[in-house]
This record gives structure tokens, C-alpha cells and sequence, in this order.
């Protein structure tokens, strides 16, 4: 809220565009900060958020505009050069050796011990010895390590990428408290965090990216949240794709798969929801809110901290994923490389859960294995033209096939993470056909997508997390992209009792 | 600008290459014809059927023993213990043949080997210890071992038996009756690789483990089953070379492990694991004979040869895997 004369900022970013071959990350983004600011930078999943950070730290050239710090041109360079030239990052995961110690670590880094670890005590950190391990350290003590290390550095511009996640509340005051009393001493900080909260508690300014473009730089005050989610929607309404499927009979009677208070890894906290037989139950949620530990626990491979797991009212428990495949869960996880076996034939691909079991290493029965995965390939329109390795498909294939495994499987409860991140507009619809098409035939999906436009054209409700608890319901019929992205911002209704 | 037209660029090398990955045999093919001929062009008339005959007979072993390399390298891994597994089974059917008879010393023989197997697959699949290390370790144990067994049985002497010696040395119709063992045995390999679900495993495994785990396979139960069926086959192995040698000794077919390994490798079968074949190995056992049976012709002091024997191995994996890699 200070106000400020327009002399030269602190770093200036104007007109910067980047390509990725035809993928345009960046058209026109653009970021200035004043001495003992702090920025919000503010976009959805895809605005060109990481492209941005990437260009601003010098590790990405940018195709057009420049960035400047301090009047002076920002050039590619290591990141001993970025740290020199005034700008440090804290980035999500913590930037520490796991197998030095913390001093050693410093000393990488040529950190000032005195002053880091004055910057510990004030962040709260009891009790930490300068030659633990960094590897023994738990997550939240690292990432304030991290940022002890940053601001110890005496950084012109300091940059926290999402500093709060997977923080307890005490620290993450701490941290909010410790960062304003810095900017209002002159620190100058870029925060991008998906918190309106905090946002709105510590930030001067937010700048809104959206399709890699800067649409808006407002200054932050009472009901900012509202023109902020306005503006990282713009108008994309009209292009949200069409729900064309019979609407699916989901909703009704007993709960297929009843999950209760679930908790898993660091993110998952408390996660409850009922999947029923025929029902596409969409997830909503920004990055990181705990929907891979979510998917994850349900799938066998990682083991639930607590909380309960129901299939048809019977409860039960996973340590392996062959456990949950018995169970009837199928997973379709959101990097295709897990699923895969790219060097592999699409054939093999599909056929490999079918063989998984002790019972049939034996021969197996080529006829009938041919038509199973003729069938699966017939029904996914797999373009298997480029019949050797999977690798050498598309995406949109390669996502087809990991998807197909389950169908020639038979399908009972289906989990998919992400099936559509980036592939391309037609395989997506096809996509959305099936798993409608899938419910209609009494199947459960799972579905968590990054792009909020896919919940009303595929899932018959979704429910929304937020830091890894469950914040809203939403029927298909009111998940339109505002509502869906206020609830996924932790932004509840005002009639809002999650359900 | 566009993906398409960076595709096209290197598109004759990477037609080239996608061939050799969807036919990966007929390069070696070529090649073994190539040197075959090479041989006949320096001393005529060399390349009849005693000595085709013979290439046969010596390539066998060595392609066995590469059997237990591929399966293991198909999952990514590899078992250092393979040629102690056979030492230990010749061994130890020789020096019982006097004291419990043949079809018993047999028996018993084949024992250590299998346990062995059943050791490497517990610590690779349960302990997740890195396979080269804990064939490295359970060869180096079991070595041990040997010389102490040795101490207890020296009084007794050793009998290579004549059925074994009949199936190592004999011919028929001018065809080494190993032929017999080897012909069922890799036919079994390769049939087993492509039909069914154990061999299928083996290449899901080496390609993606976590993409398994996915889908429901256990790797533990794999592994286990793989390294003892490893340990099983080097045994059996063991036991023709000592028909083929007739000598018993501590380090008898030690010298065939490195080779063993060699065969895979120019065979096409990947050490990173999830590509290749026993097909390609079994060229790569008979490529391997042929260069040394040609590199023996050239007069050349040990030393010399060696390093020849080591530089061919290295250009020809080299060329084949960039050939095949082009199509990644």
C-alpha cells in the first residue's frame, strides 16, 4: 500500500513472450515491483505462471520484451549469476543436498551462517544443529531453511513460489509475518501462492496472468478475490465443450467406493466422498492440494495415514496396488511415463494386467488375448499405425492405451488423474465420451482434471479440495468455471455448506 | 517450425533404425554370415561341416549360459553368478558320481545352483539389493564355498559321466548330439519370452516397473522366480560343459561369464532391461565363436587378440544400439 513515485523499479518486466515450438507459453507478460513491495503473481493452471518465473530468473531466454532489475538487462545465465544479479527464488521443492549437512549446504551457497541463523530463529526453527543432515529434516523445516538461506542472501527481489504449502499454521504465520516486516524495511517480493488469505494479508499488488498474457495488475483491497478469479477466467465460457453423452444415472442409492476421513503423505489431511455405481465424481483442485495422494491411496500405492476406505460398504485396506485392482480400482496415473511400458508394443501394453497374476504366468491364449486388446483398440480408436514401440505414439494415443489396459480388463472403478493434460482438442472429446460412456454402462469414474471447463462436460458432480480437505459439492449443473475456480481458490459460496 | 518437418530430417537413418528395432535379428544375421565369410577367404576351405559341427558345439554352452543374461537383463538386471553356478554343479556332480551314482550326483548336483538362484532372487526381489551386487556377492560366496567342499570330497575323485560326456563331445549325422539338450531348451526360452505371462512379465518389468506395480504385478514374486530359473539353467549348463571339457576343476567355466554377457549384449538385449530376445543371443553366442575361432587363424600374440576381441565387441554393440536408438 505504499505509495510510490514512478522512478526506475526494482525489476521491470514488460512484453515478454515465449514459444515452445507451436505451444505459445507467454504472449505478453508483463511484472514491475518498487523497492519494499510485495507482488501477488496470480494465474490457473496453464496461464504461464512457471514459464514466467522461469524467464524472470534467467534460466529461460525469452522470445520478446525484456526483463530488467535494477535498470540493468536480465541475461540467461547459471544460477550463481541469478544470484549475484539480485533476484533468488524459493521454490516449492526445497533447493538442498539431502545427503550434506546444513552447514555444508551454507557453505555451497556461500550463505552467511550468522545471519541464517538469525533468519531461523526468527522463522521459528527450535533446536536446529548446524550439522544435521539435510536428508533427516522434515519437508516443513527444510522449506524454511530454504527461505532462512534466501533472505540471509539479502536478496533485491525475493521470489517465493507457493512458500506456505505443506507448512503448519504457526510457521505459516510466522513466515507471512516475517515477510512483511522485511518488505516494509524495503524487501521487495514476488509471491505467487493460490491463498486469496494470505494474499490478501501480506500483499501490496497482484498481478493476474492469463494465456500467458498480464490482464490485470490491481492493488490488493476488500474484494479483490472476486475481480482477480473474474480475471484469470476472462471469457472462456463460450468455449467450454459441450456435455453430448446421455447423462449418466450417477448420484443414486448406495455409495460403490465410501471413503472416510482419509489422510495420506504430507498434503492429504481429511477427505471424504462417496463414488456410486454409473457416477463420474469429477475432483477439483489447484496443484498440490493433495488430489496425488488422494488417487494414489485409493490406487494401493501408497499407504493411508488415516481414515477409511469402503468398497460396497465392506471396508478395506491396500499395500499393494494388486490389492486395489482385486478391489476393483484401476488407476490412469497423470504422467503417462508411469503407465507405460514405452518400449513396449501397444499389444503388450494393453494386455499386461491381464497377466499379472501368479495364476497366469502359463501360456497364454493368444486368440483370445488378440481380441480383448482388437476390441479395447477398437473402442478407443487407438491410431496403432505406428505398431512397434508406444513410445512412438502420440500423446493422446499413449493416454488412449494406458486407459485401454482397463477397458480390455474389464471395468469396475476406474481412477483417472489427469487424462487429458495435454493431449490434443479431439482425443480430449473422445475422452469425455467414453468415460460417459463408461458410467452409462454402471461403471464408477474417479476424475480429476486440471482444466475446470472438462467437469460439466464429463463428471455428474465434483467435489473440490482445498489443502487437502474437501471444501465443496458441486452438481454438474452449477459447475461452471467461476464457481468451480472460487471453490477450488478456497473461496466457499455463501451459502456453502460442503456436503 | 512445425514437429513434423524436425521428423522428416533424419528420416532414411531412422527408417533404417526403426527396422533394425522391428527386425532386430537380421543385422546379426549379416553379420555372422559376413565373418563366416571373412574366414573362408582367408584360409579356403576351412568352413565344412566338421567344422560347423564344432562352432556348434562350443557356441552351445556359451549360449546357454547367455540364456540366464537375458532373461535377467530383460528385467534390467544381470546375474554375475551364473558361471559359479555352473562351476559348482559340474563340480559337485563329478565328485558324487563315485560315492551315489549318476542319476543322484545329478541331482544333487543341480541343488546349489538352484539355491543360489533362489538367494539372488531374495535379495533382489525382497531386499531390492542392486542385482549386479548380489550375483557379484552370492558368485564370490559360493566360490568359497566350493574350495571347502572340495577339501571334504578330494579323497573320492571325480567321474565325468558318459551320458554326460556322449551329450558334450558326441556327434550324429555330423551334428553335436548337445544339439539334443540345446535345440528343446531354447526353444522353450523363446517360446516362453513371447507366449506367456511369465516372459511378458520379464520385459514389463525391465521397461517400467512402476507401470507393473500399476497394473498389478507383483515384482517380487518375478524376481524370485527368474534368478532361481537363472541359477537352475547355468547349472544345467555346467553340466554339458564338464561333458564337453571332461576335466572338472574350481574354475571351469568361469571363462565363459564375461563372454556370456558379451552374447546378450551384441544379441540386441538391453542391459538397461524391456528389449531384446534369446534369438539374438543365440547369434550373438555363435558371432562370438566364430570371431574367436577367427582370431585365433590370425596368428596374433594372446595380448593382441584380446584387445581385438574387446574393440569388436565394442563397435558392433555400439553401432547396433545407436541403429536401433535412432528410432526413439
Amino acid at each position: 500500500m505504499t505509495e510510490h513515485e514512478p522512478q526506475t523499479s526494482l525489476l521491470d518486466a514488460q512484453g515478454v513472450s515465449k514459444k515452445f515450438g507451436a505451444v505459445v507459453a507467454l504472449r505478453d507478460a508483463s511484472l514491475t515491483i518498487q523497492k519494499g513491495q510485495i507482488v501477488a503473481l496470480m494465474g490457473a493452471n496453464g496461464a504461464g505462471k512457471s514459464t514466467f518465473v522461469k524467464v524472470l530468473t534467467g534460466a529461460l531466454r525469452p522470445d520478446t520484451g525484456h526483463v530488467r532489475i535494477k535498470g540493468e538487462e536480465r541475461r540467461v545465465g547459471s544460477p550463481a549469476e541469478a544470484r549475484r544479479s539480485g533476484l533468488l527464488p524459493v521454490y516449492q521443492e526445497p533447493s538442498l543436498i539431502p545427503d550434506l549437512s546444513v552447514a555444508d549446504n551454507l557453505r555451497l551457497a556461500d550463505t552467511p551462517v550468522d545471519d541464517f541463523r538469525h533468519w531461523v530463529a526468527e522463522l521459528g526453527i527450535e533446536g536446529l544443529r548446524l550439522d544435521d543432515m539435510i536428508g533427516a529434516l522434515p519437508l516443513a523445516t527444510l522449506r524454511i531453511l530454504d527461505l532462512a538461506r534466501a533472505l540471509a542472501a539479502k536478496p533485491d527481489v525475493l521470489l517465493l513460489d507457493e512458500m506456505t504449502a505443506a507448512l503448519p499454521t504457526d510457521l505459516v504465520d510466522k513466515v507471512l509475518r516475517t515477510v512483511r516486516a522485511q518488505a516494509d524495511k524495503g524487501q521487495s517480493v514476488i509471491y505467487i501462492s493460490h491463498r486469496f488469505a494470505e494474499i490478501a494479508q501480506i500483499c501490496d499488488r497482484a498481478t493476474v496472468l492469463r494465456d500467458g498474457e498480464t490482464v490485470g495488475d490491481l492493488p490488493i483491497a476488500p474484494g479483490v478475490e472476486e475481480q482477480v478469479v473474474e480475471l484469470m477466467l476472462g471469457t472462456v465460457l463460450d468455449k467450454a465443450p459441450t456435455r453430448d453423452a446421455a447423462t449418466g444415472h450417477g448420484g443414486k442409492g448406495e455409495a460403490h467406493v465410501r471413503v472416510r476421513h482419509l489422510a495420506a503423505g504430507s498434503k492429504l489431511e481429511d477427505v471424504s466422498l462417496d463414488l456410486h455405481r454409473g457416477e463420474v465424481l469429477g475432483v477439483v483442485a489447484l496443484e498440490g492440494q493433495g488430489q496425488d495422494e488422494l488417487f494414489e491411496a485409493l490406487a494401493g500405492m501408497i499407504k493411508p495415514t488415516a481414515g477409511q476406505i469402503a468398497i460396497d460398504d465392506v471396508p478395506v485396506s491396500f499395500s499393494h496396488p494388486a490389492d486395489a485392482i482385486a478391489a476393483g480400482l484401476t488407476y490412469v496415473p497423470g504422467d503417462r511415463a508411469d503407465g507405460l511400458l514405452m518400449s513396449r508394443s501397444v499389444h503388450e501394453n494393453i494386455a499386461l494386467p491381464q497377466l499379472a497374476r501368479i495364476s497366469k504366468w502359463g501360456a497364454i491364449r493368444m486368440k483370445a488375448e488378440a481380441d480383448k486388446v482388437a476390441a479395447a483398440i477398437d473402442r478407443l480408436q487407438i491410431d496403432t499405425r505406428a505398431m512397434g514401440e508406444v513410445q512412438r505414439l502420440s500423446g493422446g494415443n499413449q493416454q488412449k492405451v494406458t486407459i485401454g489396459r482397463w477397458i480390455a480388463a474389464g471395468v469396475d472403478t476406474l481412477l483417472l488423474f489427469d487424462p487429458t493434460r495435454g493431449i490434443d482438442v479431439r482425443t480430449k472429446r473422445q475422452i469425455y465420451l467414453l468415460v460417459r460412456e463408461l458410467a452409462a454402462q454402471g461403471a464408477s469414474v474417479l476424475y480429476y482434471t486440471s482444466e475446470l471447463a472438462e467437469v460439466p462436460a464429463a463428471c455428474d458432480r465434483a467435489v473440490v479440495i482445498f489443502n487437502g480437505k474437501v471444501v465443496d459439492v458441486i452438481e454438474a449443473a452449477d459447475a461452471d468455471e467461476p464457481t468451480l475456480m472460487r471453490a477450488a481458490y478456497g473461496l466457499t459460496r455463501a451459502e456453502g455448506e460442503p456436503a | 517450425m512445425t514437429a513434423e518437418t524436425q521428423v522428416r530430417e533424419p528420416l532414411t537413418l531412422k527408417r533404417v533404425g526403426r527396422f533394425v528395432a522391428d527386425n532386430p535379428l537380421i543385422p546379426l544375421v549379416v553379420l555372422l554370415l559376413l565373418l563366416v565369410g571373412v574366414l573362408e577367404f582367408m584360409r579356403p576351405g576351412i568352413v565344412n561341416e566338421r567344422w560347423i559341427g564344432n562352432t556348434i558345439k562350443f557356441a552351445i554352452p556359451l549360449a546357454m549360459l547367455a540364456a540366464c543374461q537375458t532373461m535377467t537383463m530383460l528385467t534390467g538386471g544381470i546375474d554375475l553368478s551364473a558361471a559359479v553356478a555352473a562351476t559348482i554343479s559340474a563340480f559337485v556332480m563329478a565328485t558324487q558320481v563315485p560315492i551315489v551314482g549318476v542319476p543322484l550326483a545329478i541331482c544333487i548336483g543341480l541343488l546349489p545352483a538352484i539355491l543360489m538362484g533362489l538367494v539372488n532372487g531374495f535379495g533382489v526381489a525382497v531386499c531390492r539389493v542392486h542385482p549386479l551386487i548380489m550375483t557379484l556377492g552370492t558368485g564370490l560366496i559360493a566360490t568359497g564355498c566350493l574350495q571347502v567342499y572340495q577339501r571334504f570330497v578330494i579323497a573320492s575323485g571325480s567321474v565325468v559321466p558318459d551320458g554326460l560326456a556322449w551329450l558334450g563331445t558326441g556327434r550324429t549325422w555330423g551334428l553335436p548330439n548337445s544339439l539334443l539338450l540345446f535345440v528343446p531348451m531354447a526353444v522353450l526360452i523363446i517360446w516362453a519370452q513371447r507366449r506367456t505371462g511369465f516372459g511378458r512379465l520379464l520385459y514389463a518389468l525391465g521397461s517400467n516397473e512402476t507401470a507393473s506395480r500399476i497394473s498389478g504385478v507383483r515384482p517380487w514374486q518375478v524376481f524370485l522366480a527368474l534368478y532361481a530359473l537363472s541359477g537352475l539353467i547355468a547349472g544345467v549348463t555346467g553340466l554339458l560343459y564338464v561333458g564337453l571339457i571332461k576335466a572338472p576343476s574350481l574354475s571351469l567355466v568361469n571363462p565363459l561369464l564375461l563372454p556370456s554377457v558379451a552374447a546378450a549384449v551384441i544379441g540386441g538385449t538391453s542391459i538397461f532391461g524391456g528389449r531384446g530376445g534369446y534369438g539374438g543371443t543365440i547369434l550373438g553366442a555363435l558371432i562370438l565363436t566364430v570371431l574367436g575361432t577367427l582370431l585365433t587363424l590370425l596368428q596374433m600374440p594372446e595380448g593382441a587378440r584380446r584387445i581385438l576381441f574387446g574393440l569388436i565387441i565394442l563397435t558392433v554393440t555400439t553401432i547396433y544400439i545407436r541403429l536401433t536408438e535412432q528410432s526413439r
